[in-house]
């Protein structure tokens, strides 16, 4: 990594070659993850989209982001929009309906923001080309924890924070009490005693109770 | 030819158009809308990584991963919202969604 401080990435063609793949991948993959029928399938297009955009990290040299991008985005978020999907039992067919009579209105915003980003990138058309990454540091990921440990403390607890805020409030928003279920009542089992449970009795020899 | 931040800046700005376009589009599904907040928070966090690498800092980063944080939070919560309200109202049409009338 040390050697990437003076070397510019896709000074290699092939660097260049498999930014446009990856590019393309994930544009198409973006694509259809909205205009998919099927709701599985989109969701599957959007694992896609969050590879190929981890591919292009690694690309540049961000080797932790796209690490976490794959853990975070294709384990956690990806498989938990399929859990919903398939849960939620939704007749899909009928709900992509409205599509074609939503496109002419949808395609004019698109081109409104791509029209404005362009404008915005070509009026300043100067960018950095060089580039001194983690002076003091041998890997990305170490250059972040050197940061992100002491620098941004609480912005890491607070990330901390909100992740627990969310949880908690998922737990809360989908748990239901159902009435008519058996549940087990902690506090009334352990103040049971012996002699309210159980009881002596002279029993005779050779009859029941 | 080298890799500039201009070609990540094309990318995430594609990424983030569709994103909007998604939301637009999909008048009738919520969890595809859900989806194109993900691309939209995706292509946020393209853009400051490049602009991390290409400026030599970290810091950016620093934010793409509280981008993450954020968005994963988000999806849950959202997702459990749209649970709450398949179980209650037995569909997901965002056009039904008008109950406050607002």
């Amino acid at each position: 990594m040390a050697a990437r401080a003076v070397a510019r990435i896709g000074a290699d063609p092939v660097e260049l070659i498999a930014f446009y793949i990856l590019a393309a991948i994930v544009t198409i993959s973006a694509v259809s993850v909205i205009a998919a029928k099927n709701p599985v399938h989109s969701v599957l297009w959007l694992i896609l989209a969050f590879f190929t955009s981890a591919g292009l990290l690694v690309l540049i040299g961000a080797e932790f982001l796209a690490m976490l991008l794959v853990v975070v985005y294709v384990g956690a978020v990806a498989v938990l929009f399929l859990f919903v999907v398939m849960m939620l039992d939704v007749d899909f067919v009928e709900l992509k309906q409205g599509f074609l009579s939503y496109l002419p209105f949808g395609a004019l915003m698109g081109i409104a923001f791509i029209a404005e980003i362009a404008l915005a990138t070509f009026a300043r058309g100067d960018t950095a080309d060089n580039f001194n990454p983690y002076p003091g540091a041998e890997t990305n990921a170490e250059a972040i924890g050197q940061v992100m440990y002491t620098d941004y403390l609480l912005l890491f607890q607070l990330s901390g924070l909100i992740l627990l805020v969310a949880m908690i409030g998922a737990i809360v928003l989908t748990l239901r009490h159902r009435p008519h279920v058996k549940r087990q009542n902690i506090a009334k089992q352990t103040a049971r005693r012996r002699k309210d449970a159980t009881r002596q009795l002279d029993v005779k020899s050779g009859e029941g109770l | 030819m080298d890799i500039t931040v201009n070609h990540f800046l094309a990318v995430s700005a594609v990424l983030f158009t569709t994103g909007v376009v998604g939301i637009f589009v999909n008048r009738k599904n919520i969890i595809v809308i859900l989806m194109a907040i993900e691309l939209i928070l995706l292509s946020v966090n393209l853009n400051l990584v490049a602009f991390s690498v290409f400026s030599g800092t970290i810091t950016g980063q620093i934010f793409a991963m509280l981008v993450l944080t954020v968005a994963a939070a988000e999806a849950a919560v959202g997702l459990a919202i749209l649970v709450v309200y398949f179980r209650n109202r037995g569909d997901i049409a965002v056009e039904s969604v008008d109950l406050m009338k607002g």
